[in-house]
Order: C-alpha cells, then sequence, then structure tokens
C-alpha cells in the first residue's frame, strides 16, 4: 500500500504539472508561520493526488476573511473550497442550497466511524445531509508558560491558574507582564472562554451553553468566572500588541510569563525552536478543569457547474479527512486530528496532553456550534469592553446574561 | 425624469440625456437603490443572507440599546468634528504660508502632499509604529534620560482618538492644503493692492475678504473632508482594530462587524440606515445652498 | 480661457516679500520647517526601518539610520514574502493592479468628464438630483454598499471578472470626479459654447471639439485621484476578484498581517513603500499641474 502511494505520488507530479490537472482555488485564512507550513502539507498532497492547489490566502484572521469569502460566494463567482469554523458560520449558505452536498464522500470513506469525536461531522451535517470535511480539532482553552521567567525568579512553573495568579506579583517585580493579551478583539473573549469551564467547572459550563439554563448563567458560579476574569485583566496590563502571535512572541521571548491562548499557539513555539515542557510549559484547562472544547476548521466546497471540479472538490474533501493528511496537516498546525486511529507518535508533550484528554472523552462542543455568530459577536464586543476599560465584573456579568438570553 | 410625456421634450438634449446615462443609472440604480435596499432590509430579521421577513422597529431598538454603537457615535463625532476643523484650518493656514511668495515652494508642497498617496492602511501601519510605547516616540524620549515621559495614546482609551487624529491630518492635510492654495490663487491680485492701499492689516484682508470670495473652495472642501471622515475605517482597523476595549470604534466598523462577522445583515443595515440618515441631515443644507439659490450658466 | 487659468496661477499673489532675514521670515520658514519634519518624520521612519536588519531595529532607535545598511527587506518584500503557500512577494501584484488601474482610470473619468459637461451645459430636467444623489453616494461608506454591489454584480454576469472591479471602481469615482469636472466646465465662458452651437456642432462635437482640449489640468487631477484611490484599494480588489487577479494591496495587506514568529517590520515598510510608489511618482511627477488643476476644478463652483 505504501509503496503504492508513493508511486503514485511520484507519478501525479509529474501529471499535475500537466494540462490534465483540475484547478481548485482554495481559501483560507492560515498564514502565521506555523499554519502556512501547516497548509503547505494540504496543498502538497493535493498536487501530488493529480490536482492543483491554488491557494487563496487571506491574511488578517477569519474576521478579515469571511466577508470576502461569503460575497465571492452569493456573488456567484465561488472559490473551490474554503475555510470556515464548523458550526454555524456557512449555515445559511448550505440552507441557500450553495454548498456542494458531500454524503456520498463522507460514506465511501466512511466519516461516521472514524472522525472522532463525532460532534465534529454533526456540525457539519444539516437535515441528514454532510456539508463540510472537518480538518482539526482546536481548543481554545491552553495556558502557555515560559519556563525561564519562572527559573530566572526561582519560582516553580505554576501547574493551574491559581498558581499563576498567586505568582503574577514576583513575574511584574521583575519587570515583566504576567499575561500578554493581544488587543484584537476575539482574543479578549477566548480567554473569557477559557476561564468560563476552568473556574466554573464542567457542569455549570454545560448549564449555560447546551441548556441555556439562564439561573446558573446569573449565579455565583458564573460571577466568580467574572471576577478571575477580572484578575486576569490586571495582569495583562502592558502587553501592547495586537496579534494573537505577537503576543505567543512575547512568551517564547520571556517578556511575558504566560498567555491564554489556543493549542494553535504551539505552532508558533515550534517555528522558534522551542521544545514543549523544558522551554514553555501548556496547560489544557488552564491546569484547573482539563475539558477542550472541539471547535476547529472544516473546509465547505461551494458547488460549481463543473463536473470535472466537482469531482476534484469530491476528492479533496476525501483526502482531507484521509490519515496520512491528517497527520502530516496536524503535526504541523499545533492541533489535533479529527480521528482517533491515526498513529501521532512524532507529537509534542503539548499535543500529547491534547490527545489524552480527547481519547479521555474530556471534550465539549465550541461556542460555534451553540451559539449563533451574533450571540457570540456581542459578547465579543462586551468581553473586549470588560478587558480593555475598568467596568466592573458585576456590570459585566448582568449585560453578558442579558445577551445570551436573547440568542 | 420629464414628467410631460411630450416627444419633442424628451427629445430635446436627447444626446446629452444618453452620455448622462450612466450616471443615471449609477445614480438611480447603485446609490438610490442601495439605499432603498438597506433601509427596507433593516427592517427584516436577516441574518447571513437577505431574508424578507419583517421584525418592525427592533433592529433599532437594540441598536441604540447598544454600548458600542454609542461610542462609536460619539467617536465619529468627536473625531469628525476635530479633523473637519483642523484639516481645513491647517489646511488654509498653510496654505497661506506658502502664498508668501516662499523660496522652495513646490519643495514644501510636495513634502505636505506627499501622505496623500499612501492608503490609510499604510498611514495606519506607519503611526501605529512611530506610536507603539516601546519603539516609537515614547520610547525613544524615555531613552533620552526623560524617563517619566508618557504618550501612549493607542492604548490608552482616553487619548486614542488624538492618536488616530494625529494620523489623519498627516494623511490629508496636504491635499486640503492643495485646494486651499489653488483657491489663494484665484483670488484677484487688485483685492490686495486695494487692502493695502486702503491700510487694511493683511490678517483681516484673509478674514473679513479673502475667506468670503472662497467660499465654493471651502463648500468643495467640506464635501470631500466630510465624505471622508463618515467613510472612516481603515484607518482605524490599520491603527486600533477599534481598540483599546471599544475606545476607538467607528460606525462603519460596526456596519460591517455586524453584516459580515456576526451575520446579522438586518442589525448592520439598520446601522447604516442610521449612518444614511445622518449624511442627508448634512447633505440637505448643502444641496440647497448648492441649487437652492442662483442657478449657474 | 486654459491660458487665462495658467496665467492667473503661475505666481503667488500675496504681498511682496520683504528683507531676507527679517523676523517675519524667519517666522515663515520656521514654522513651515517645522510642519514639514512632522510630514517628513514618518517616511523618514520608514525608509530608515526598510533598510535595518531585525536584530538591529529591535535594540535599536527607529529614527537613527541604520548602522548596516541592507537590501534585503526590500527583495524579501518584492519577491519573496510569503502568504499562506505563495512566496513571491509583492511581484505577483504589480501587473495585476497595473491592469486593474489603467482601463478602471479610463473609463472612470471618461464617464465624469462627460457628466460634468452634461450636467453644465446640457442640463436636463432632473439633472440636479441627480448630482445632488451623487453626492450623497459619496458619503456611503464602501463597506455599506458591498451586499447591494454584489447582487448588482451578479445580476449582470460580471461578478470576480475584472470589467466588474472596473464597473465598480467607476461607480464608486463617480460622484467626486463628476463634482470636479462640473465645477470645472462651469468655469468655461458660456459665450464660447453658444458660438460653437450656432455653428451647429453638437452634443459630442462640442465636448471633443472645444471641452476636451481645453480640460487638460483637471484631466491630471482626475487622473491623480484615481490613480491614487484604485492603486490603494484593498476592500473591492479583494471581494470582487480572484487571487490570479489580486491586486499589490491585497499582497501588501497578506505580508503586513502574516505574522510569521516576529513581525518583520523592516519588511513590512519595504513592502509599504514598494505599493506606495506608483501614486507616489505621480504625485512627485505631477505636483505642480495638480494645483493648477484642483484651482480649476475646485475653485470655481
Amino acid at each position: 500500500m505504501k509503496l503504492t502511494t508513493k508511486l503514485l505520488a511520484a507519478s501525479a507530479i509529474v501529471s499535475a504539472t500537466t494540462v490534465g490537472a483540475t484547478e481548485l482555488e482554495v481559501t483560507h485564512w492560515w498564514t502565521s508561520g506555523g499554519e502556512a507550513a501547516a497548509v503547505a502539507e494540504l496543498a502538497k498532497a493535493f498536487d501530488a493526488s493529480g490536482d492543483k492547489w491554488i491557494d487563496g490566502a487571506i491574511a488578517g484572521s477569519g474576521g478579515t476573511a469571511r466577508p470576502i469569502m461569503i460575497s465571492r460566494i452569493t456573488g456567484g463567482d465561488p472559490m473551490g473550497a474554503t475555510q470556515f469554523n464548523h458550526g454555524q458560520q456557512a449555515l445559511e449558505l448550505v440552507e441557500a442550497g450553495l454548498m456542494l452536498d458531500l454524503t456520498d464522500v463522507a460514506e465511501a470513506n466512511n466519516w461516521k466511524d472514524v472522525i472522532f469525536p463525532s460532534s465534529l461531522l454533526d456540525a457539519c451535517t444539516i437535515d441528514g445531509r454532510i456539508y463540510c470535511a472537518p480538518v482539526n480539532i482546536h481548543s481554545p482553552e491552553w495556558l502557555w508558560l515560559s519556563n525561564k521567567v519562572y527559573e530566572d525568579l526561582g519560582l516553580p512553573v505554576p501547574t493551574n491558574w491559581n498558581e499563576f495568579v498567586a505568582s503574577a506579583d514576583a513575574v511584574r517585580a521583575a519587570g515583566k507582564v504576567p499575561l500578554a493579551l493581544g488587543n484584537q478583539p476575539w482574543q479578549s473573549n477566548l480567554a473569557f472562554g477559557a476561564m468560563q469551564v476552568a473556574v466554573a467547572g464542567l457542569d455549570n459550563w454545560k448549564a449555560v451553553n447546551m441548556d441555556k439554563n439562564m439561573d446558573v448563567a446569573a449565579g455565583a458560579e458564573y460571577a466568580a468566572v467574572f471576577k478571575a476574569a477580572a484578575d486576569a485583566r490586571a495582569l495583562a496590563v502592558g502587553s501592547n500588541v495586537q496579534d494573537w502571535n505577537q503576543a505567543t512572541n512575547l512568551v517564547i521571548t520571556d517578556q511575558a510569563a504566560g498567555q491564554i491562548m489556543g493549542d494553535w499557539a504551539q505552532g508558533e513555539f515550534q517555528v522558534a525552536g522551542e521544545v514543549a515542557g523544558t522551554d514553555y510549559t501548556c496547560l489544557p484547562g488552564l491546569g484547573l478543569n482539563a475539558y477542550l472544547s472541539t471547535g476547529g476548521d472544516a473546509f465547505y466546497f461551494p458547488k460549481l457547474d463543473d463536473a470535472d471540479k466537482e469531482a476534484a472538490q469530491k476528492r479533496l474533501a476525501a483526502l482531507l479527512v484521509a490519515p496520512e493528511t491528517q497527520v502530516a496537516f496536524n503535526l504541523k498546525k499545533g492541533s489535533l486530528p479529527i480521528r482517533g486511529d491515526v498513529d501521532l507518535s512524532a507529537a509534542n508533550d503539548c499535543m500529547k496532553k491534547g490527545l489524552e484528554l480527547l481519547a479521555a472523552g474530556n471534550v465539549m462542543p465550541s461556542g460555534d456550534m451553540l451559539w449563533t455568530p451574533d450571540t457570540q459577536k456581542q459578547v465579543e464586543d462586551l468581553m473586549v469592553e470588560f478587558w480593555m476599560t475598568d467596568l466592573a465584573p458585576e456590570v459585566a456579568h448582568e449585560r453578558w446574561v442579558d445577551i445570551i438570553s436573547n440568542n | 425624469m420629464s414628467t410631460k410625456p411630450m416627444g419633442a421634450r424628451m427629445l430635446r438634449n436627447l444626446n446629452a440625456k444618453i452620455a448622462a446615462l450612466p450616471m443615471i443609472a449609477t445614480a438611480i440604480v447603485v446609490f438610490l437603490g442601495g439605499t432603498i435596499w438597506s433601509v427596507v432590509y433593516s427592517f427584516t430579521g436577516s441574518k447571513l443572507l437577505p431574508k424578507f421577513k419583517f421584525v418592525g422597529l427592533q433592529q433599532y431598538e437594540r441598536l441604540w440599546g447598544n454600548s458600542r454603537w454609542v461610542i462609536s457615535i460619539e467617536n465619529l463625532f468627536w473625531y469628525g468634528f476635530f479633523a473637519l476643523v483642523f484639516t481645513i484650518s491647517i489646511g488654509f493656514l498653510l496654505a497661506v504660508l506658502l502664498d508668501q511668495k516662499i523660496r522652495f515652494e513646490s519643495a514644501f508642497r510636495t513634502i505636505l502632499l506627499y501622505p496623500f498617496a499612501l492608503s490609510f492602511i499604510v498611514t495606519g501601519l506607519v503611526w501605529q509604529w512611530l506610536l507603539n510605547p516601546e519603539l516609537g516616540i515614547q520610547g525613544i524620549v524615555r531613552g533620552m534620560g526623560w524617563e517619566s515621559f508618557t504618550f501612549d495614546p493607542l492604548y490608552t482609551p482616553e487619548l486614542v482618538l488624538v492618536g488616530l487624529l494625529m494620523a489623519g491630518l498627516w494623511q490629508s492635510t496636504g491635499f486640503v492644503m492643495c485646494i486651499m492654495l489653488a483657491g489663494l490663487r484665484g483670488i484677484d491680485e487688485d483685492i490686495w493692492k486695494a487692502s493695502r492701499v486702503d491700510g487694511i492689516a493683511k490678517w483681516k484682508t484673509y478674514l473679513f475678504v479673502v475667506i468670503p470670495m472662497m467660499r465654493p473652495v471651502f463648500i468643495t472642501t467640506l464635501v470631500i473632508v466630510a465624505s471622508g471622515i463618515i467613510k472612516l475605517y481603515d484607518l482605524v482597523v490599520a491603527m486600533t482594530s477599534g481598540g483599546p476595549g471599544n475606545a476607538s470604534q467607528v460606525p462603519a466598523m460596526y456596519v460591517y462587524d455586524y453584516m459580515f462577522q456576526a451575520q446579522n445583515l438586518g442589525q448592520g443595515l439598520a446601522a447604516s440606515t442610521m449612518m444614511l440618515l445622518s449624511v442627508l441631515i448634512v447633505l440637505i443644507p448643502w444641496a440647497y445652498l448648492e441649487f437652492g439659490g442662483k442657478k449657474h450658466g | 480661457m486654459a491660458d487665462a487659468t495658467t496665467n492667473l496661477l503661475d505666481g503667488p499673489s500675496g504681498p511682496k516679500p520683504r528683507r531676507k532675514f527679517s523676523r517675519r521670515n524667519i517666522m515663515l520658514y520656521g514654522i513651515l520647517a517645522m510642519v514639514c519634519i512632522y510630514y517628513v518624520v514618518p517616511l523618514w521612519v520608514m525608509v530608515m526601518t526598510s533598510l535595518k536588519g531585525m536584530p538591529e531595529i529591535r535594540m535599536g532607535n527607529i529614527f537613527a539610520p541604520p548602522v548596516e545598511v541592507t537590501f534585503q527587506p526590500w527583495v524579501k518584500a518584492w519577491a519573496e514574502a510569503c502568504t499562506g503557500l505563495n512566496c513571491d512577494g509583492l511581484s505577483r501584484g504589480f501587473w495585476n493592479s497595473v491592469q486593474i488601474m489603467v482601463p478602471s482610470v479610463i473609463i472612470s473619468i471618461a464617464i465624469a468628464s462627460v457628466n460634468g459637461y452634461a450636467l453644465v451645459n446640457w442640463k436636463f430636467k432632473g439633472s440636479e438630483v441627480f448630482f445632488t444623489i451623487l453626492i450623497f453616494g459619496s458619503f456611503i461608506p464602501y463597506q455599506i454598499m458591498l451586499y447591494p454591489i454584489v447582487i448588482l454584480l451578479r445580476e449582470m454576469g460580471i461578478y470576480g471578472t475584472l470589467w466588474g472591479l472596473v464597473l465598480v471602481h467607476s461607480i464608486f469615482g463617480m460622484p467626486i470626479l463628476t463634482l470636479l469636472f462640473r465645477n470645472y466646465f462651469t468655469s468655461v465662458p458660456e459665450e464660447l459654447f453658444k458660438a460653437a452651437r450656432v455653428d451647429g456642432a453638437g452634443f459630442w462635437g462640442i465636448y471633443f471639439r472645444i471641452m476636451l482640449p481645453m480640460s487638460l489640468p483637471i484631466f491630471v487631477v482626475a487622473i491623480i485621484l484615481q490613480v491614487t484611490g484604485i492603486w490603494n484599494d484593498f476592500l473591492f480588489g479583494v471581494v470582487f476578484t480572484k487571487p490570479d487577479l489580486y491586486p499589490m494591496t491585497v499582497q501588501l495587506n497578506n505580508i503586513v498581517n502574516s505574522v510569521q514568529g516576529v513581525k518583520e517590520y523592516n519588511v513590512n515598510m519595504a513592502a509599504t513603500m514598494l505599493t506606495g510608489l506608483v501614486p507616489l511618482f505621480v504625485y512627485f511627477v505631477s505636483g505642480k499641474l495638480f494645483v493648477r488643476g484642483i484651482a480649476a476644478g475646485a475653485v470655481k463652483g
């Protein structure tokens, strides 16, 4: 099998350059160092299979890229495939009949059984049909720490959020920023999301986010979350950066002690040549409640009036989920694969922690699956105001309950 | 167009009407049509795609109950006020200075004008960098020994509009200066002779004779500058992304974010309708001034 | 008439200068020099930064000239910087930008000049109403119009084509350009127009034989404004085209926003300047003509 794949791949490289290759334009917003390296794996695999990947990267996060993608799809000039976070982002595009039905690909490749956790495939399923190919799992609930900052201070590296907060004064006294936080709105939102499950615990989290129990949302457990977030924002004063990876870079260069960021931050540490465990430490669930939400990226395929292209789209969909691609892609990206049956022995410490949690079933659905983009945006607006001003936690709590109860 | 269905009337100026078709089509289909479309759908509960599901004034109620929107409006008001006052007054003063028969006029003019060739994205990037607390002006002054010096507008909510103004003025004052300079050059030399003969102070001549004569210049400038201010978006995105917090949010960002990121078209369109309404409030007096009085030849 | 304008505009019209080192002159040049510093500093910082290596930037003073001059950032910005998988820098976008700009500039100016001419010399019922709507349109943020334009282009079947983009640029350039042309043609003596009418010249005859030859200054202004505007456009370029037609600004955005590890300020600055070169060049070359044209287009109203 392996040999034939190699042979196929070798001959495909030749044929890819010939006229017969079907070109597919793929749009995405993966442009940071680790992300670009990961997407190169996808392109390489697709080109090797005899087609041609036309890269349509749009830099500046999903917020910049999605309007462009949506405009092009609704404008009648769609790309061959496009990244979205799976969940409700592309729901209406599917309902409007603009997206290609992938159910036959899914059945042929047995996605129902291999994709794990199954919530990923559920998020792609609308009215029993499958419209997207998930490629990775991303969880935002991680705390990244610079070991060197603590070594220099002669302190042990914190093992959870509470220790991190306790050590913050010492970090501050050494002229470093305890918590790196980029200025872009979604990062404040992410930090709050991570603290939700870490501080309030899984049951309360589920009650609010899945059962939409507003009494719990307004209750004492969540008041504690806002209290903790208020502490955290005091620690973030002084990290004057915009992009998430600039904030990560503060941790890499030991100018900041820690950052709350998704597992994609790992790619940046890797590109910088840092080693998990010795140079940096990662704490899933902020070291308190190690549950990961299983959001992530998926590819959607707009309908094209071209049988050749449609066939190529389906080939790409199958390829994205295939084990080899999954391994190659996720190792580079630092994200978790969407299937439990692949061998990731090459994974580093942090990824292994994530894999273990995944295998143990310590997972929960992501915000993209549970809330409409509208509600999420309003929460984001609130969070950015909360993190960047001195809005009282009680007031923020009240307004937050107000937003989510009107979802 | 013509309300009287008389063939002769319609045929009069036929070539002109045909030639003006692109303009008529743009005015009616794009600007008027687009506006009506926006207003109509602002009363619906459209999410990602426009759907005609009437929800009354709900979008507007939510809009005005939203603190981010209110902050955006306040920011645009203050930014717009100061940007208008400063670009026009500084632009005029610079034009007056350049009009003093100085040497190297074209060099000065080029220096003042070049930022206008750069996009707001570029402007935003450069100024973001100059105002970076570690690397930029603050860092340099501190490095020179003045340790307590603090000038950090982009990360201070109260001052962030100052940072935006610094960049915005840098980009566009030169252009206004050019228009003003052109206006000054259009003033008849005899005016100056007369005022000198009468012994009127120069500043008085500028204030009471020249400026009133330049009324059309000021109106054109006002239209161009004001239309730029309402559209303020790129500069903010490039410099602050609306931050710190929501301190530098502007209405165009709210519209865009809610239309596409939040996938709440109705909400975004309600916000854009409010923006269009404010444009009308500004424009109706202008249209009255322009067409209400004497007709042009 | 064009000659008259030219003569009028050649020299400053303020009072005559006095002694060279009067207090007035020191004040005057002092203020101008200070203002110029404010204007030049960002450019200075851009150029200096683009010539430094990253280590020097990190430790150094952003205003200081480079200790060790390197052109590597420029090379990288032009030919090597990556976005996603494409590692050929800005060079990809340059010809696209030219390809987009040339037809857009020509068509938008052609339409706007005819508009201005019709508005002034061939008024018809409602012409001023359309013009007012057009001016209203100039105030509408582009982001708001995105959706209606998407629908319009889709219905016309030209979404994603070069012509779709040209149309969009023509539409959004129309208000200000029409305003300028209208103001300019207003200043043309009516007698000239009437005489041509008596001679039997028609709409196009007068336009091509009388109006066009004397409106060079305003055409220069229009060209400058459009070249700048279209060259610097990001939003339309990215929404209404495909990757193989992305203009340079899209590549610039991608380079500047794809932070790979550390932000490479030197490459960003070089890319910024490379992108700005075309409009900057146009400004430097046509400085004087610009003021003259503006004088004609904005002043007479």
